[in-house]
Formats: C-alpha cells, structure tokens, sequence
C-alpha cells in the first residue's frame, strides 16, 4: 500500500536560506541582559537622544569613559555622559543647560545605552 | 560538585530591578488577589512580617512603617527568572532548573577555585540582571542546598559558601536541625526525633540500613547526601509548589518550528499532569527557548514569553494553547536550538480558584476533569503519551484583582520604564 512519491529535487536555494535581516540581531548583543527604556527629556539631545526615544540598555557591557549610560543618582535613574579620568568621575549632559553631576560613591552604573530609537513619525 | 543559585527575596528583587530607589526600602509582594504577603524582603522581615501574612489583617501595619507593597506581576518575574537562567548557563554545562528561582548547576571536576567562581557568578547575575543571588557549593545537592542557606543567613559570607569537609563539617552538621534540611517534613522529624536523632550530623551518622527502616527511602537517601556520597535526584524531593519547570536540552539541535510546538507540547503537558497530581491549577506560563552558547560558531538567540490564562487551570488543552501561543512571541527563525522549557508560575490549589466571567460552566469543569482523569490514567498504563487540542484560552492579566501591579517594564512597549534625560 505505502507508495512513496519522490516530489522533485531539494531546491537548490535550501542551503543559502537567508532570514529576514533581525533588527535583535543587529541591536542585541546580550539578550538576557539587555533591557529597553525611555528616555523623558531633553538633557541629552546633543548625544542624539530625544525626548521619548527608546534606549536600548546592556548591562553585561562594562561601562567605560566617554559611554552613555544609565545612572542611578539619589535613588533615581538618569541618562548621561560617564566621564572617568584621574579627577573622578561624573555625569555630564548633552546639552549646555544642563551642568555636570559628579558620581557620588552610592551612585551606580545601572547599565550601558548601546542605541537609542528616535521616532520620525508620531506613532499611532 | 553541585552550586545551588537562589535568588535572593526573588519577587521583591525583580520590583527593585526598575525601581533603584527601593534598594534598602522594606519590600513585599502580595498573592494573586492582593491576598497575602508571598515575599519579603529581609528589611520587612526584621519588622515582624511574615510569608502567609493576610494582607487586610497587616496593612495598616505596612502603611505605617512604609513598606513598599506590589501585587504579583509573574509576567515581571517570569522575564528575570529567564534571563537568570540564561545567564547562569555561561558557567555549566548541566542545569537544573529547580524552581523560579533556584537552580543546581553541576561544576566539572576539574575547577579548582570553587569559592572563585561562584563570586563570579554571583556578581554577574547580579550586574547582567539586577538580581541579587546566593551560592551554595557542596559535593551533593542536599549539603549544596545547606550551604546555600547559611551563605544567604551570615552577612560575613557575602552570598557565597563553599562547604567545608571533615571536622569543620561536622561542627557545622552538629548546629543544623534536622527539620531545617530540605526533603525532611515535618513527619520525617517526628520519627527521628523518636530514634533520638536531632541534629544534620546524627542522621549522617544513621548506619543505612536504620535510616532506610526508619526513614523512607528518601531520607536513607538525604542521610547518605550529608556524608558527601551524591545519590539524589533533583526530582525525588518536591517541596509544596509555587511553580513548576519542565525543559529539557534536545539530543540535536531543533531548527523546525514544527517540531518544536511537538516539543513545547510535550513539556507543558506533562507540567499540567504533575499539576493534577498535586491538585494545583495555574494562571500563568511562560516558553522559552535557547541556543547552546557553547558552540560560539552558531548564531546566538534566547526567546522568552509568557501568556496569561483566563482562569488558572491544569487542564492541557489549555495549556498547551497558550504555550504555543507564547512559543510565537519568543521563536525566532534561523537558529539552532538546544534547549526548550515551559514554566507555569502563580500556582495555587484548585479548590481557591476564584470565579470569573471566562470561568466555564459547572457541567463544562467536571467533563473536562472527567477527560484529565482518563488521559492520566491511560498515560500511566500505557506510559507517556501526548493529547493536544488546540482551543483558544489567552487573555490579558487586568482580570485580576491586583492593585499594586507594577508595569510589566520588559515586555510591553507601553509600560517601558522611563528615565530622565
């Protein structure tokens, strides 16, 4: 009764398969320890972050000078500039009307902005 | 050598994660329904609180002394207990996944600095995830679950201890009752307690064949684990559950979604037959898949994604539907996976389900009890067998009572957790 049909030649294309281009792929280098959160201000317009963006935040990254990163300040968490040299450390905007805050010793890194998702177009 | 990784006051930690000003403020989480206090942490519990606590009874208490107060969120919770497990599985090839918040790692024979490691574990789950853990290293579970409660109770251990041996072992067996071990009740007590043995230590020293006379053969078992001699399986001992794990690493790597809804299917079937079996429903799950991230020459993914149940439930169909469900949100085409499991998180015992408007009809719960009950008898005579149906039983959590919720932060884009710029 078990009649098999052979249904014609593998496609040749099977073994260059491409996936659809994976923006995860593209922004996430640690998934476990990536997290999304929103910015709320314009301190950081200048490093291209607008008020409402999406930051993109890897904690598994080690935070080094010059990174934006995600601060926790008096208990609440903040976006800025790490700025580390010989002097200490501090967290700097990105706009002039903001002035730098020096990095107490209770205040932590919580996380490394790797990108930040600014909309073109309001969403719906 | 086994490391037991437990979270430490899990559900109050995962709060903490979006809320750094909470660090050192007294936190609670509250049961499914704002019933009841389920997790504190130490800062609550040195003000008198206790786990079982009924809410109505200590608010005013908490209000008081400015506790902070969550409702459940196990969409929060299910998200960090993944991305835990995803982390701690850089560090060991074999993983068990015990509980929502715990799991055994088996370390090879060959790391030397025992202690080493496990402060690096400890610190990167920390700074990957936000959540504080503790680490017990011991070369069976039982004394690896020991080690463990000590390194989380002594401050001067910094979350982590590496069991002694010999002497300095036995002191320490000496100083644990044996009431405090995991896998002995509170029966299991009352019967040493009547052959005289107290403390951890004595009942190492139970020659085996006493042990296992007047014991189970799961404390003769307990007993041969406080001597070092590793016998126990992570299954034989279940403790009252809050949740339950199922998953498993693939002989070969999957790459089919087909196969893997067979796979997901599996697990969470026999997940609802474990449940039945304990006479527990669940509200919640949540699927999970990985890569194995020891073969660096692969693409690396880990997917995770919960679904909320109308009413919680143990009835497969169901729960299959919604893990399928969930399966969607997290697979992603082009990786090959090792490793899939299914999670059902917010169980509690049938008989307190509350009704709902999505609650079935009387008529409706006992032929699908009815229809449980055959399928678990035939799986048991005929050994284990997979019935699915696809029904529909996805709904959004707002359902519930739980007025203290905090926003689900990591998995919708609406409730993202803003921050200052």
């Amino acid at each position: 009764m078990a009649a098999s049909v052979r249904a014609g030649f593998p496609s040749p294309a099977d073994d260059y398969m491409e996936k659809a281009a994976d923006l995860n792929e593209l922004l996430i280098k640690h998934p476990a320890a990536t997290f999304f959160l929103k910015a709320r201000g314009d301190s950081m317009e200048g490093a291209g972050i607008r008020d409402g963006a999406t930051l993109i935040v890897d904690r598994a990254v080690t935070p080094q000078d010059g990174d934006v990163v995600i601060a926790i300040v008096e208990g609440n968490l903040t976006v800025k500039r790490l700025r580390n040299d010989k002097t200490g450390a501090w967290l700097e905007a990105a706009n002039a009307r903001y002035k730098p805050i020096p990095l107490a010793t209770d205040d932590m890194i919580w996380g490394v902005v790797t990108d930040a998702i600014n909309p073109m177009r309001k969403r719906r | 050598m086994y490391a037991l990784v437990d979270c430490n006051s899990f559900y109050c930690s995962c709060e903490r994660v979006f809320r750094p000003e909470l660090a050192t403020v007294p936190t609670v989480v509250l049961s499914n329904n704002d019933g009841c206090l389920i997790a504190l942490t130490p800062e609550a519990k040195a003000l008198g609180f206790v786990m079982g606590d009924p809410y109505h009874k200590v608010r005013e208490k908490l209000e008081a002394n400015r506790v902070a107060v969550f409702s459940s969120n196990y969409t929060l919770y299910g998200d960090f207990s993944a991305r835990v497990l995803a982390t701690l599985r850089a560090f060991a090839e074999e993983i068990e996944n015990y509980s929502i918040d715990e799991s055994f790692l088996r370390f090879s024979p060959g790391v030397s600095d025992l202690d080493g490691l496990s402060r690096t574990i400890r610190a990167t789950v920390r700074r990957h995830t936000g959540i504080p853990v503790s680490v017990g290293v011991a070369p069976t579970k039982v004394l690896a679950k020991l080690a463990n409660k000590l390194a989380k109770k002594q401050p001067e251990r910094a979350g982590v201890m590496v069991m002694p041996k010999g002497a300095e072992l036995e002191a320490l067996l000496r100083g644990v009752e044996v009431g405090s071990l995991w896998g002995i009740g509170r029966q299991l007590t009352a019967r040493l307690a009547e052959v005289g043995v107290k403390t951890a230590w004595e009942l190492s020293q139970l020659p085996d064949t006493a042990a296992r006379k007047n014991l189970t053969v799961v404390g003769a078992r307990i007993a041969a684990e406080l001597r070092g001699v590793s016998c126990l399986e992570i299954e034989e001992i279940s403790p009252a559950k809050k949740n339950i794990i199922s998953s498993r690493s693939f002989g070969q790597p999957i790459t089919e979604k087909s196969e893997m809804r067979e796979a997901v299917a599996t697990y969470v079937s026999r997940a609802a037959e474990k449940m039945r079996r304990d006479g527990s429903v669940s509200g919640q799950l949540r699927v999970f898949v990985e890569t194995n991230p020891f073969r660096e020459q692969d693409a690396q993914w880990f997917g995770s994604c919960g679904a909320t149940l109308h009413t919680p439930t143990n009835y497969t169909p169901e729960l299959v539907s919604a893990a399928l469900h969930a399966l969607e949100g997290c697979w992603r085409n082009g990786f090959r996976y090792k490793k899939a499991g299914v999670m059902l998180l917010d169980l509690h015992s049938g008989a307190e389900v509350q009704s709902s408007f999505f609650t079935p009809p009387p008529a409706v719960v006992g032929r699908r009890a009815a229809a449980m009950a055959a399928l678990d008898g035939l799986n048991r005579q005929l050994g284990r067998g997979t019935v699915t149906v696809a029904t529909a039983g996805i709904a959004p959590a707002w359902r519930m009572k739980r007025g203290m919720c905090s926003p689900c932060y990591t998995t919708r884009w609406d409730e993202l957790r803003e921050v200052a710029a």
